[in-house]
């Protein structure tokens, strides 16, 4: 009996894996053509969503992801040679880690993707870099600010800013604001958005003339009150902390309850709702650079307001409140960015989009965006810095700019 | 000095945290010889149902169902995933436990939608207040507190009670006490009941102090809690609190040593302290000493 | 007599699948559109079934409760990684440290990835050293935890396995490991496709080559299982008193089957970062052997050939066929239930079932030769 089961299985599975490669040979057959695919005559651009829908960054793979949706709800088509497209979007899930990062990038192309959007974090962007680079797709990073993104790989632009710059602009920040010597530099060990983040700070920190005192905690660390102690004794002047979003609010309450009177300096992922409630209501000094304020451009907060207000399940997605993210304003824009090169490439095959990307100029809401020409990393000499006002809300503190 | 008070404080704190948890392990161990890699999750439940049920209940009815639902939750697991596995190999139980930590957190990332949750604030446990100099919240030391009347409390269920005098017989030997009359089976329940009560509790004060839930959150405190355990000798209850006090407290010390990049040990300081004990005193500071029967 | 006689049937049974398989795969990647799922699976199911079987080596032949797998990948994968990035690229990938502290790269040393030569030779040396390294650090660790009794040495590696996690993640080692940062730019399977002068690929042997490591290294675990020492393990396993009265010599047979074990995974770790294309210790970790683990059990504890057959099962579902239970369609049927996540929770459901109601998993014991026996035999009797 046993054996029968065996036997059935293993031809079950000899079976389901020879009809898997028919189905899978017709589905990359249509997706290959891309648009050209489907007889109705509604032509259809595929764009594929690279974000995290799990995992320690689905809070900002989510918000991301709402920009590029309403952009899409608000432009939903695309002319080409004359004919008009439907925009679809794509997601996949790369659970924010860099093993599943691979194979969810595989399923984007499977699908015959034109581009690619995303993705919020660095490492899983450099995990899946080659898989896009191999498929000839070109792929966008909306939010992911770690240089190696781009560095090394042809097909992997970028519309914001990158840690070097972001480094050197909360160091002087830190230094300009708050006259600090001593910075405290807290980051997840093994984590290469937080350490490489860390190290810029301290390079241009140091530069200047302070001192770092730098500290790594393990994965699924809860307990940070040993380490805001430890800042605490060694004088420090500001707490940087470039984590993501889960451990911020930990070290946020934590703060608040040791009473802490140092003020943090946090990176482009602290710019987050989440990370607001936990300021709200405490003493806590909290300062973040970010890509957008909201504000900046209010028809563009208004109209995202009411997607996230009216959209189903958007205000779960954007963690219960109508605050407009930076990353939200990103992915918006990168929509945008991505329909500019399918209309400069005039066609929706990958490699004329590639070709196309270099030279596409677009005045998002989060600022002019252009390409170099060494890695197609943004052109963007300006970060904003907000601070928690403590009752739930951003307020623009300041804008800083570094010449390179 | 006020430094290294408050550093303490916290280390005691934190140790409290894991006693609560490496109860419930110890005391599965000693009756079942079962690692529950699930109890971990057990506690990560706990703290999603007090965010859930706080939601839609007042605390005072929200907090004593998510000890009763948790209790349930245990005993449950026991009765779906351990006992069906009783009379086979010890690996087949453990590798259930794995499957049932693997369902939890799955589930729980489908429930959560993978994001961290922000547990409710307990009134007085919440409120701060300040010793040699840190301001720290009540909870911090209520749990030192909590856990030694705990750890009397069942020290007299075990020793005097007839329940405890089970558990004892059931420890010692599964099947001549099963000829002895013992129902097992009623046994090892309580024994889940009481662990999962200690993991509801535990999770209540863990969460007042480090507030966020996610589906992983229970794995790191669970393992060690279980180094906790090991390191007091297995089966025992006082020694698996010492263990985790000693743990909590060598910790923290960890995250404040003067030398860059030591903070990144902190974990792996636990695990080689583990096997240091294992390979010098297998039986840890307070277990018995078992031999192999061939 | 008959044994023999048996096993070199089976042997030659095991030969030809395999090389049908490689064919099969070879053809398979020719004719499909390269971009199919299947292919991911065909990749990721080798490595994986790979780690598998030597986790099944030393749990399921030896009887020894290891979880350190996920350790001793990556120790393999970091190996292979800091010996085969180009030495070109260093500056590059390891920006955070001003270049490696590596001068060198393997493929380098034999004409540079763009060769067959420096491709084959540097690739193959590198994976064999990260095997080596695996199994080294296997023998150190091996030398005081393998005392230990089945579910204390499955949580003293466990343990060893973060210990290492956290060595790699020290930045102060970053001129080596890279710190936090992970090692890109190292040879991937894409580069074992045949390209012409304009970089046109026109063989693809990009599953291919992961499959045929794969069969080779698990070829050679079926070969130890039915030497001697395979039966030392077997004994080992059934009773660890009596195979010692019988004479075996536990603490060496032990440290044997486990250093074996860890080379494998080793082997297994360097090709999950070619598969990966990075290598990065944040990635293995106790979720990663668990995952193994449970795969060993599906297919069966003590089967190599359930090993691989649940492998690429599992790693089918959860990154193929069961995708649209994230997406919210599957089999046609759209649910308001299916959404992120959904996918895992059915998976671990399926998995409990399979550990309680099918205890055996998919094969036992039993290896898929075992299956066409009996039935020879009643054709031979009818006769």
């Amino acid at each position: 009996m046993k054996r029968f089961l065996a036997l059935a299985t293993s031809c079950a599975l000899m079976v389901a894996a020879l009809a898997g490669c028919g189905s899978g040979g017709t589905g990359s057959g249509s997706g290959s053509g891309s648009g050209s695919g489907g007889d109705s005559g509604d032509k259809v651009v595929k764009i594929g969503v690279f974000e995290p829908a799990s995992g320690d960054s689905a809070s900002g793979g989510k918000k991301e992801m709402l920009g590029m949706q309403y952009a899409n709800s608000e432009t939903p088509t695309v002319t080409v040679g004359g004919e008009e497209y439907q925009v679809e979007l794509v997601p996949a899930d790369n659970g924010s880690s860099t093993d599943k990062a691979p194979t969810a990038a595989n399923q984007l192309v499977s699908e015959g993707v034109a581009l690619v959007l995303g993705s919020y974090g660095s490492g899983v962007s450099i995990a899946a870099g080659p898989i896009f680079g191999n498929a000839g797709i070109p792929a966008i990073g909306v939010t992911c600010t770690n240089p190696n993104v781009t560095a090394g790989n042809d097909y992997y632009f970028r519309i914001c800013f990158l840690d070097p710059f972001q480094g050197t602009v909360l160091a002087n920040f830190a230094m300009d604001k708050f006259q600090a010597k001593t910075a405290y530099c807290l980051g997840e060990a093994g984590n290469e958005y937080d350490q490489g983040l860390i190290a810029f700070f301290e390079q241009a920190f140091t530069a200047a003339g302070g001192k770092v005192i730098k500290d790594s905690f393990p994965t699924n660390n809860s307990d940070f009150n040993s380490y805001l102690n430890k800042a605490k004794s060694e004088g420090a002047d500001v707490i940087f902390t470039p984590v993501s979003i889960a451990y911020a609010t930990q070290i946020i309450t934590q703060a608040a309850s040791l009473g802490l009177d140092i003020p943090f300096v946090g990176s482009d992922t602290l710019d987050d709702n989440m990370v607001l409630e936990a300021a709200k209501g405490t003493d806590i000094q909290l300062y973040v650079s970010t890509f957008y304020q909201e504000g900046g451009n209010p028809t563009f907060d208004e109209g995202v307001k009411n997607y996230i207000n009216t959209a189903d399940g958007a205000l779960d997605a954007n963690g219960g409140n109508d605050t407009v993210a930076a990353v939200t304003a990103m992915g918006y824009d990168a929509y945008y960015v991505a329909l500019e090169a399918i209309k400069k490439a005039d066609s929706v095959d990958p490699a004329d989009i590639k070709a196309a990307l270099w030279d596409v100029t677009y005045d998002g809401v989060s600022g002019h965006i252009a390409f170099d020409d060494t890695n197609g990393d943004a052109v963007r000499d300006t970060a904003y810095i907000k601070h928690s006002t403590n009752d739930g809300a951003w307020e623009l503190e300041t804008q800083q700019t570094v010449k390179q | 000095m006020e430094f290294f008070i408050s550093t303490l404080l916290f280390g005691i704190s934190v140790g409290g945290q894991y006693a609560l948890i490496a109860i419930g392990y110890t005391m599965v161990y000693g009756i079942l010889r079962l690692i529950n890699f699930a109890h971990g999750d057990v506690f990560m439940v706990a703290g999603l149902l007090g965010i859930y049920l706080s939601a839609s209940f007042p605390l005072y009815v929200a907090m004593p169902l998510v000890i009763i639902l948790t209790v349930a939750l245990g005993f449950c697991i026991e009765r779906v995933a351990y006992k069906p596995l009783r009379s086979a190999p010890r690996m087949s139980v453990m590798i259930s436990a794995i499957g049932v930590s693997y369902l939890l957190q799955n589930t729980a990332t489908y429930v959560t939608g993978g994001q961290p949750m922000i547990y409710p604030t307990l009134p007085f446990l919440s409120d701060t207040i300040t010793v040699a100099g840190t301001s720290i919240k009540w909870v911090v030391v209520l749990t030192p507190i909590l856990v030694v009347v705990l750890v009397i409390l069942l020290t007299q269920l075990i020793n005097r009670t007839k329940v405890g005098m089970a558990m004892r017989a059931v420890a010692k030997d599964f099947e001549t006490s099963q000829l002895m009359g013992i129902k097992i089976n009623s046994v090892i329940s309580t024994t889940f009941i009481i662990g999962s009560a200690l993991a509801a509790v535990g999770s209540m004060l863990y969460f007042t102090n480090y507030s966020s839930v996610v589906p992983t959150v229970g794995s790191m405190p669970g393992l060690k809690a279980f180094v906790a355990a090991v390191f007091g000798g297995i089966g025992s209850i006082p020694g698996a609190v010492i263990g985790a006090f000693l743990i909590g407290i060598c910790e923290n010390f960890v995250k404040i040593l003067p030398f860059e990049g030591a903070t990144t040990f902190v974990d792996a300081f636990t695990f080689a302290l583990l096997i240091i004990i294992l390979v010098f005193k297998p039986t840890g500071l307070f277990g018995e000493k078992a031999t192999d029967k061939v | 007599m008959i044994q023999e006689k048996r096993s070199k049937r089976g042997a030659l049974l095991g030969l030809a699948a395999s090389i049908l398989v490689l064919v099969l795969v070879i053809v398979l990647e020719n004719t499909l559109a390269p971009t199919s799922q299947l292919f991911v699976v065909l990749k990721k199911g080798a490595v994986y079934s790979l780690v598998a079987v030597s986790m099944n080596l030393v749990n399921g032949f030896t009887g020894l409760f290891s979880l350190g797998q996920a350790g001793f990948m990556l120790l393999g994968a970091y190996t292979y990684a800091i010996l085969t990035v180009p030495v070109s690229a260093k500056d590059t990938v390891y920006y955070l440290f001003g270049g490696s502290a590596v001068k060198f790269s393997l493929p380098d040393l034999f004409g540079g990835v763009d060769t067959p030569t420096g491709l084959i030779l540097g690739v193959l040396l590198a994976i064999i050293l990260g095997g080596c390294v695996a199994a080294f650090f296997a023998w150190l660790i091996g030398l005081p935890v393998l005392r230990l009794k089945s579910d204390y040495l499955a949580i003293a590696t466990l343990g060893f396995a973060e210990i290492i996690r956290a060595i790699f993640q020290w930045q102060a080692l970053g001129p080596i490991t890279n710190g936090a940062n992970m090692i890109t730019q190292i040879p991937t399977f894409n580069n074992f496709n045949i390209t012409d002068e304009s970089g046109k690929v026109v063989f693809r042997l990009s599953a291919f080559f992961p499959m045929l490591i794969m069969i080779i290294c698990v070829a050679l675990i079926v070969m130890l299982i039915n030497s001697s020492y395979g039966r030392a393990f077997k004994a080992i396993r059934e009773d660890e008193i009596a195979a010692e009265a019988m004479g075996i010599n536990l603490a060496k047979h032990k440290m044997l089957s486990f250093v074996i074990s860890s080379f494998f995974s080793g082997v297994g770790g360097a090709l999950f970062a070619m598969f990966a294309n990075n290598a990065q210790a944040k990635v293995y970790t106790s979720t990663m052997t668990y995952e193994i683990l449970l795969i060993v059990v599906i297919g069966g504890i003590g089967s190599i050939s359930g090993s691989v057959l649940s492998t690429f099962l599992y790693v089918a579902c959860s990154e193929w066929w069961l995708r649209g239970l994230d997406m919210g369609s599957f089999l046609g049927i759209k649910l308001g239930l299916f959404r992120n996540g959904f996918r895992m929770v059915v998976f671990s459901v399926v998995i409990m079932i399979v550990v309680l109601f099918f205890r055996q998993g998919i094969m036992g014991n039993k290896e898929i030769t075992d299956l066409l026996k009996p039935r020879k035999k009643t054709k031979e009797v009818a006769k």
